[in-house]
């Protein structure tokens, strides 16, 4: 049985600690912010300029000046403050983010991510992407394990353009979770979905990982 | 006292446009975009503008405007995909494109408008957007070099302006104006509301009045919101 989305997400709200502050991506990374665990402060960024992203607005709360970085409409939360994009990315460039989570569509075993363009096909651009692997201390990716046409998406090496070379620290997929102590280290399997086995995984991963 | 305010759109930007130049535009998505200006603009016809903007609008709002009238020539930008006429006239090899990552787009539009030419950052080392471009390690990690950018005119939205042209942004429509505002050699702020002097808490003011040549009142704050997210529809 694999992994939901939501389980997913919930995987990865598992890694939040007390006093974080995070960039959450667009997908399966937004939904990390319904799961995470009470009596945690967890404080989210955005990167068009909100330190302290609120829910989801009603009807009547719907304000055209206040969306996230998906330009969904959001609200404000009493500890919010808004900043200039320049300001919003010395947050993520300095370090001072302690996580994000961001979809990818390929991981290399040596944490190469690629998640902004498919040659070929209309390149939209990077957007904050490359910003936030670049400077965020700890970077969880959530992707399916397998691509929609059936290849590994955890590879021995990339083959689309990358996003980032060596920044991808734990991998959650609909089957399992890698994770790597430091950047100079190779993947370990940490964890299964239920009923998924060992074989499973080697049979539809082509990256080197340790058991 | 030098009076920076004008009538509408139109005037605040007389004798500024020509063919060939280069346009630097606040806003994110829609939010905070000067949507006065940029309808000005397409009414003065001004041709083959490289713009410098985040996001390029959508087929019939914002930078879309220009786009459907043939007016920009090159965009400098970190995400445009929510415009189907800028990808027809991309792969038509009508409209030339430069990539940039969000943050380095920020810093190098910040750079520019603070006198500082280049700047080293980790943001894209080891990508193809930092192939052909110096790279230099500090303390054993790779930086790329990256330029500070200008541009022959800054427009912006604002929230507030008093008579000097101190800026007070609202909320996240905030975004990259306060640096579009810098990085202009002439800049031109439309504004939802123009108060008196002396109105502004002098800590509050966001842009300081140095920045801004010229203010209009905005003759459109449509303000159109491109994915109206509520509760009800989240879940």
């Amino acid at each position: 049985m694999v992994w939901t989305r939501d389980e997913m997400a919930l995987r990865a709200a598992r890694e939040l600690e007390d006093g974080f502050y995070v960039n959450l991506g667009i997908g399966i990374p937004t939904l990390v912010a319904n799961h995470i665990p009470a009596g945690l402060d967890v404080t989210l960024h955005s990167e068009n300029g909100i330190l302290g992203l609120g829910r989801f607005p009603t009807d009547d709360e719907v304000d055209p000046d206040i969306i996230n970085a998906g330009k969904q409409t959001i609200t404000e939360i009493e500890r919010t403050s808004y900043v200039s994009s320049a300001d919003s990315f010395a947050m993520v460039r300095g370090g001072h983010l302690d996580m994000s989570v961001l979809g990818a569509m390929e991981v290399s075993e040596n944490g190469d991510l690629a998640n902004w363009m498919v040659p070929g096909k209309m390149v939209k651009g990077p957007g904050g992407a490359m910003d936030l692997v670049a400077g965020v201390r700890k970077i969880i990716v959530v992707m399916d394990h397998m691509s929609r046409d059936g290849h590994a998406k955890f590879r021995r090496s990339c083959t689309l353009p990358l996003t980032g070379s060596n920044v991808v620290d734990m991998i959650i997929t609909d089957l399992a979770v890698f994770a790597r102590e430091d950047r100079s280290r190779s993947f370990k399997l940490m964890e299964r979905a239920p009923g998924v086995s060992l074989e499973d995984i080697r049979g539809r991963t082509e990256a080197q990982y340790d058991e | 006292m030098v009076c920076k305010l004008f009538d509408n759109a139109g005037a605040a930007l007389e004798g500024l446009l020509f063919d060939g130049m280069t346009i630097a535009a606040g806003g994110f998505g829609l939010c905070g975009i000067p949507e006065s200006l940029i309808a000005a603009i397409r009414t003065a016809g001004t041709r083959r503008i490289t713009v410098i903007s985040n996001n390029a609008g959508v087929d019939d709002f914002g930078l879309g405007l220009l786009l459907q009238t043939g007016q920009i020539r090159k965009m400098i930008s970190s995400y445009v995909g929510e415009n189907r006429e800028f990808e027809r006239q991309y792969l038509a090899g009508e409209l030339e494109v430069e990539f940039n990552p969000q943050g380095t787009l920020a810093e190098r539009i910040r750079a520019g408008g603070a006198g500082i030419p280049g700047f080293y950052t980790r943001t894209g080392v080891g990508t193809a957007l930092s192939q052909g471009k110096e790279t230099r390690a500090f303390n054993g990690e790779d930086y790329v070099l990256e330029t500070g950018l200008v541009a022959d005119l800054s427009i912006i939205k604002a929230w507030k302006a008093d008579p000097y042209g101190n800026l007070i942004y609202r909320k996240a429509a905030r975004n990259f104006n306060p640096v579009i505002a810098t990085c202009g050699k002439v800049t031109v702020a439309e504004v939802e509301e123009i108060v008196p002097t002396g109105d502004f808490d002098p800590d509050h003011v966001h842009t300081p009045s140095i920045f801004v040549d010229r203010v209009t009142r905005a003759s459109s704050n449509e303000k159109r919101i491109e994915k109206r997210t509520t509760l009800e529809v989240a879940c």
